[in-house]
């Protein structure tokens, strides 16, 4: 294979500049600033958040530049060239031959990424500065964030996999921190809990993934490319390479994809997303728009050839990636229907909305996925955002929407306002940025074969519709209700003056305990004001701003107004040209800028290459993918199923929560199947039973189940089923072998000894004289012994 | 030579410390007897050493005779202990070591 | 072997310092307590500079050889020498055994556990110093015996005399195990001295010779060997005295045991057992891979079925180590490499949690988990530090505990030429199970423990004993933390200083 360019095919060299070359800096910024935040954030006057802003604004601005100098350098390039990332690295450790480098891989996908990272941890920031006043962890609080953003931030620009794991990892641990930032509630810091942990389950795959990655790519990235098996790049390039073992890669992309499923709560791994929302609400839009279970769709995007070849994208009329993200769209927009919880609402239009990436990505529709990334951060960050500023400002620090919501159009009008933005953008209604991104997303995967997966994400979007109209409706129209009317509704409302830390939850989260609510210690703060009022300028203007974004950013690659308006795909999208490298390699710590060469355009057999076979000469860093041509007649219809979906979700609201229509009021208690739908939607399809019940429980409370065990084991242990297998084997096996076998063996020598002592006990009288008889009697035999042998 | 009537002496000697420390109750006695078996085994060396004429039993008896005078002062240091704490020096009496 | 004889006088010194301190110790009269913690204070601190000389001293550039050796004649009759040297493998380890023992000591000095008697705690410390430096230096098969068992009867008084109510039976327990396995091990000793020509006890000489033993002979050889050191790990069907003995004994004799003792029988295993017997090692590397796996899935189920924190950690040790056996069968250097690192990561990170569970049972004399609660609100310092002890021990990738187990995953999927690839790699995806478990039972742990409103239970009338870290808790525990933090960034420090010795050790297996 000839892997190194000719002299003559070597093209100009790429253009690079200050910020590309030291990207690395954007999540080092945030990272020292934790440190500081630890070590002196309580000693300054704004309790360490100013420190928080700052690293922020710092790296926002790094990405910014970044971002900038990564168009330059696109630009500056010619149409076919692959524009090379800026790649630099250095090494870490090494041990046994392994080479663990850390460093950075700055290309498009993480420009964007960063850059929206960066800018909706800013944002979220500044919103915390009032949101979170007064609280009695505010320094902890922000150091969390900042740790949190800048472990995203070091994933998104790893340049291999093991600095990848580590900002998976520490962001992992933040959402722990964060979730549970009110630990003093039992619910809040099971929360955290169950998302940590099933987060890491997921986690094995991500393990096991690159584990397999480094041993079945390294020989062929050191031999081609000088890179060690764990280089993002040289896996790219190996996967494209038509060298890997079809079931090695395939194993490998399941266990990336199972680790994907956990971070980006897909189907079945989605339930800790919604009790994620324990967290402060910050929190829960900083989590929900750009970071955490972005990591997971980032994944799949990140090393796209490895689950292209591995899952066989575009090769057949389904795979893994498109089903679960087909099966998360219905299922977690379905449970979007029956929630009272505003937040939760979010939390599952946030899977649903993961679930087109996903289905994009699996589609083969790499860049809509990537640019519905990129919307999506923005439209739900402002969503979430709103939510807070409700219950900040409105409804007393409570997020139910039936109880304590209502009529709020007329009082929060900016919040409104920002709202309905995002919501647009959300259902993907012309001309708000969801609709250039989900659009897309449904037109290529129709475009590519999946005709089944595009009417799933056309029903999708139409229940999307209907369940942000329904939250619509029941937040900001009809009647005032309970808190947000201005009663003070809750009974211990008075007792929040007394700044009693353990007791400052609503009165209602007694009868809903899941229920999220934002607690705070300072509620005397608000208190003065009773009435339900707008937010502050520090939470409105990062609504502001977001939803202008929200407006306004689809137009970066407005598909249906040509190719010049397609600048996402001109500067994200890698080229699928085969490339070859030039022969001499940087040293560590040097950039590896190696020049990228192209087969000149008239040698076009090997430029489609990519993706669909090997290439023969070169490598290949991205497969080669399709673009639906836009149309108009497409767009129109799915636009016509979402007013559809958002017509009949208004009327039928209407009808059940202002007017009472006896038709349909109360459906679901006089409709049986209909009754039982609704409990079955309630209960989240039962999977957090399972998951509790059987699964966790089965391995988590052997003690309680040890004693039952004891009990019916002889009788009917045998028709035990399948779930309570773990439990059996921790508890049975501790309490047996452990305790029984292992431990007797050794307790029986012990009684052995024990007893051949018991036997010479006797001879110990404790008399001296007698010790004095047995000691000559023996001697006296012994040298009677002697005699006779001698003789 | 006279080699038999020292071991003769020798082997009286030893009877008698042996007697002593199986039959009698006294502490003190029973360190003398023990001061007898050693000294009758010191007897047996310097006789054979005399037969031998070589050195090398003289060696070994006046090795004996340090450890005897070790062994005495520990000896009789115990027994003073004991007698401090239990008023006694019979050994009958003295049976805290049984098993 | 080439030994570097410079400066040969800083190992016997950096040992046996300590037994001076105890001759001292015993001279002086019973009832000058300041006075004995002192004299304990100034033994383990010179101790602690001999040693950080003797790292100074080091040439790194040739880590890979017995440098300070010292060969004396000793036992001439059975041909054992007093041959003691220090290589790459063993500097860690011996650094850390000498830094434990003084933040041990430090942390002694205001709690001396029931029944008191510093005079005879703090001397019993310094002699298992002693015998945990020997055996870490020892090149000589007699002389690693006897400082392997030297190690034993400190820690069986430790844990007799200053244990908790069940302290006889865990003490009896622990001595009866390890002497079983040490009679075993002695045996196995015997029949290499004897079978590689009854010339000498010396290791470097056994390594050149071992190999030519036929392999049926090596592999019972090896069996012994096996056993010895399992039970030391301990490996999983003989760890059970490990529970007992964690939950029974002090503060400090958990922290010891877990930090160091658990180390002698994996050093074994990678200075002895591994290079003298290359051939039974390839044979028995399935099973002890195996085990270690087991182990790893078991010491967790144990883990989730325990209600007391220190007996929680116990299993967790078991584990640990089974990544660190899981390491170590794999005979790359990578693995074993990965298995040095995971035994000190593990030091540090357990020997941690021992000390933080030592001081909550200080403060709420209970260690039921169901009992305590809300350790952040009532003692935010030493609730944040559990945390990040918990953080780091579930491999949180920046820590320490994560360089040592996310390697031995990675080298089970390629383990030395001659082992079944397939065997391995279901291994490796059960050790990946293994992380999963730890992260729900530490995680499990820290959440009833720290999270949640403090429970005022019947048992302890008042929140004064409830204070937060003093100053000798942060005196001891400030090394340990810095030291996770540490080796979490820059793994390389410990991993370069390994690298080369691990690469000599493991030459039979083609690297």
């Amino acid at each position: 294979m000839r892997i190194f360019a000719a002299e003559s095919e070597i093209l100009a060299p790429l253009a690079t500049g200050w910020f590309l070359e030291n990207a690395w800096l954007i999540p080092v910024v945030p990272a020292i600033a934790f440190a500081l935040i630890i070590l002196i954030g309580k000693r300054l006057p704004m309790k360490g958040s100013e420190l928080g802003v700052l690293s922020m604004a710092i790296s926002l601005v790094l990405s910014a530049g970044t971002a900038y100098q990564w168009v330059q350098r696109v630009n500056g390039a010619s149409e076919e060239q692959f524009v090379s990332p800026v790649v630099r690295s250095w090494s870490w450790w090494q041990s046994g031959g392994f080479d663990f480098g850390i460093g950075q891989h700055i290309d498009g996908l993480s420009v964007v990424v960063l850059f929206v990272v960066a800018f909706i941890s800013t944002l979220v920031q500044v919103y915390s500065l009032e949101y979170l006043r007064g609280d009695r962890r505010y320094t902890h609080f922000f150091a969390a964030l900042t740790l949190f953003s800048g472990g995203m931030l070091a994933m998104v620009l790893a340049d291999n996999m093991i600095l990848f794991l580590l900002g998976w990892e520490i962001m992992g641990l933040c959402s722990f921190m964060l979730i549970g930032h009110w630990w003093e509630e039992d619910a809040n810091s099971r929360a955290a809990l169950k998302a940590f942990f099933t987060v890491r389950t997921g986690d094995m795959g991500l393990l096991v993934g690159i584990s397999m990655l480094y041993f079945a790519a390294n020989d062929w990235t050191q031999a081609n490319l000088g890179l060690s098996g764990f280089s993002i790049r040289g896996i790219s390039a190996w996967a494209l390479s038509g060298e890997p073992n079809s079931s090695v890669i395939t194993i490998a992309a399941v266990a990336l994809f199972i680790a994907s499923i956990g971070k980006s709560g897909q189907f079945p791994l989605h339930t800790w997303l919604p009790d994620a929302m324990a967290g402060p609400t910050p929190v829960s839009s900083l989590l929900h728009s750009s970071t955490m279970v972005v990591a997971g769709v980032f994944l799949v995007a990140r090393l796209y050839p490895v689950f292209f070849v591995g899952l066989d994208i575009l090769g057949s009329g389904g795979n893994l990636i498109v089903i679960i993200g087909g099966i998360t769209i219905v299922i977690s927009a379905a449970l979007a229907f029956v929630q009272n919880d505003i937040k939760r609402v979010l939390a599952y239009s946030t899977v649903s909305q993961l679930g087109y990436m996903m289905l994009g990505l699996g589609a083969g529709a790499w860049l809509p996925a990537v640019f519905h990334i990129f919307t999506h951060a923005f439209f739900k960050a402002c969503l979430f955002l709103g939510a807070g500023s409700i219950s900040h400002s409105a409804s007393h620090h409570s997020f139910d929407m039936k109880k304590d919501m209502g009529g709020l159009r007329k009082v929060m009008p900016i919040t409104f306002a920002t709202w309905i933005v995002s919501t647009l953008a959300l259902c993907g209604v012309f001309p708000f940025s969801g609709f250039f991104s989900k659009d897309e997303i449904i037109d290529n995967v129709g475009y590519n074969g999946y005709n089944t997966f595009m009417v799933v994400g056309l029903i999708g979007a139409f229940m999307t519709a209907a369940y942000m109209t329904r939250a619509t409706y029941l937040t900001f129209f009809g009647e005032p209700r309970g808190a947000s009317a201005g009663h003070a509704a809750h009974d211990t409302h008075d007792s929040h003056q007394t700044h009693d830390s353990h007791d400052t939850h609503d009165s209602h989260s007694a009868h809903d305990p899941h229920a999220a609510h934002d607690t705070h210690d300072s509620h005397s703060a608000h208190d003065s004001h009773a009435a339900p009022h707008e937010s502050g300028l520090l939470i409105t203007v990062p609504l502001m701003i977001l939803s202008v974004l929200a407006l306004g950013s689809g137009f970066l690659n407005a598909t249906p107004f040509g190719e010049s308006w397609e600048r996402m795909k001109l500067w994200v999208e890698p080229r699928a040209s085969v490339v070859f490298e030039e022969s001499k390699s940087g040293g560590p710590g040097e950039s590896l800028n190696l020049v990228a060469g192209v087969v000149s355009a008239e040698d076009s057999h090997s430029k489609s290459v990519c993706g669909s076979a090997t290439p023969e000469e070169g490598v290949c860093y991205a497969p080669q993918l399709n673009h639906a041509p836009f149309k108009w007649s497409k767009a129109i219809m799915s636009m016509l199923i979402v007013f559809a979906g958002g017509a009949i979700s208004w009327i039928l609201s209407m009808l059940v929560f202002t007017k009472r229509d006896p038709r349909v009021a109360g459906l679901t208690s006089r409709i049986r199947l209909l009754g039982l739908g609704h409990s079955f939607l309630v209960n989240k399809y039962y999977l957090d039973h399972f998951y509790e019940k059987v699964v966790v429980r089965s391995v988590a409370y052997p003690i309680s189940r040890a004693a039952y065990w004891f009990n019916q084991n002889i009788l009917d242990g045998v028709l035990h089923g399948a779930a309570r297998v773990t439990t059996k084997l921790s508890d049975w096996v501790y309490k047996n072998v452990d305790q029984r076998v292992v431990d007797n063996t050794v307790n029986n020598s012990a009684v052995l000894t024990k007893s051949v002592g018991t036997a010479a006990q006797p001879t110990q009288s404790g008399r001296v004289s007698q010790y004095g008889a047995l000691l000559f009697s023996a001697t006296a035999i012994a040298a009677l012994v002697l005699v006779i042998v001698n003789t | 030579m006279f080699v038999n009537q020292f071991l003769f002496l020798a082997a009286v000697l030893f009877c008698i410390g042996v007697y002593g420390v199986i039959a009698r109750k006294n502490a003190v006695l029973m360190l003398m007897s023990i001061e007898l078996i050693l000294n009758s085994v010191n007897i047996n060396l310097l006789a054979f050493a005399m037969r031998n004429g070589s050195t090398d039993g003289h060696t070994f008896a006046l090795y004996i005779i340090a450890v005897a005078a070790a062994e005495v002062g520990v000896g009789l240091g115990l027994v003073l202990l004991v007698y401090r704490n239990k008023k006694t020096i019979s050994v009958d009496e003295l049976s805290e070591m049984r098993g | 072997m080439n030994m570097l004889q410079d400066n040969n006088w800083l190992l016997s010194v950096g040992t046996f310092l300590p037994l001076v301190g105890v001759v001292v110790l015993l001279l002086m009269p019973k009832a000058q307590d300041s006075a004995i913690k002192n004299v304990a204070l100034l033994t383990s601190i010179a101790t602690l500079i001999v040693g950080v000389y003797t790292a100074f001293k080091f040439d790194y550039g040739q880590a890979e050889k017995l440098q300070f050796v010292a060969d004396v004649n000793w036992i001439s009759v059975i041909k054992s020498s007093y041959l003691i040297g220090l290589d790459g493998i063993s500097l860690p380890l011996y650094l850390l055994s000498m830094i434990i023992t003084l933040l041990v000591v430090i942390y002694s000095l205001d709690h001396v556990p029931s029944p008191g008697k510093p005079k005879s705690f703090f001397a019993l410390l310094l002699v298992l110093q002693t015998g945990m430096a020997g055996t870490f230096i020892a090149q000589d098969l007699i002389l690693f015996f006897v400082f392997f068992e030297l190690v034993l009867l400190p820690m069986f008084f430790l844990i007799g005399v200053w244990g908790g109510e069940q302290r006889q039976y865990a003490s009896i327990k622990f001595f009866l195990y390890t002497m079983f396995g040490s009679a075993l091990m002695l045996v196995a000793f015997l029949a290499l001295f004897f079978k590689t020509g009854a010339e000498s006890f010396s290791i470097p000489f056994l390594i050149e010779n071992g190999a030519g033993i036929a392999k049926t002979t090596q592999i019972w050889i090896f069996a012994g060997m096996f056993v010895g050191f399992a039970v030391k790990v301990p490996m999983f069907p003989f760890h059970t005295w490990l529970p007992d003995a964690h939950t029974q004994a002090p503060t400090q004799g958990s922290v010891i045991l877990a930090a160091i003792l658990l180390k002698l029988g994996t050093y074994g295993f990678v200075r002895i057992a591994l290079p003298t017997l290359p051939d039974a090692a390839r044979e028995w590397a399935p099973y002890i891979g195996g085990l270690a796996v087991i182990g790893i899935i078991y010491g967790a189920l144990g883990c989730l079925a325990q209600s007391d924190m220190k007996r929680l950690i116990a299993f967790s040790s078991v584990a640990h180590m089974g990544f660190v056996m899981l390491g170590i069968s794999t005979l790359t250097s990578f693995g074993v490499n990965a298995a040095m690192f995971g035994m000190v990561a593990h030091g540090l990170i357990t020997g941690m949690l021992f000390f933080i569970a030592g001081s909550v049972k200080e403060r709420y004399h209970t260690l039921e988990i169901a009992k305590l609660g809300g350790m952040l609100t009532a003692m935010p310092r030493l609730g944040w530090i559990f945390g990040f002890c918990a953080m780091a021990s579930l491999g949180l990738p920046g820590l320490a505990g994560f360089w040592g187990e996310f390697p031995a995953i990675l080298s089970a999927y390629n383990p030395a030429e001659g082992l079944n690839e397939s065997t391995f790699r279901v291994f490796m995806v059960i050790a990946a199970l293994g992380t999963v478990l730890a992260a729900a039972y530490l995680l499990w742990m820290f959440q009833r423990v720290a999270f949640g409103t403090a429970k005022t239970t019947s048992s302890h009338s008042s929140h004064d004993d409830l204070h937060d870290v003093t100053t000798h808790e942060w005196i001891a525990w400030t090394p340990l933390l810095i030291g996770i933090l540490v080796l979490g960034v820059l793994p390389n420090l410990l991993f370069s200083v390994l690298e080369p010795a691990v690469q000599i050790t493991l030459k039979a297996f083609g690297g």
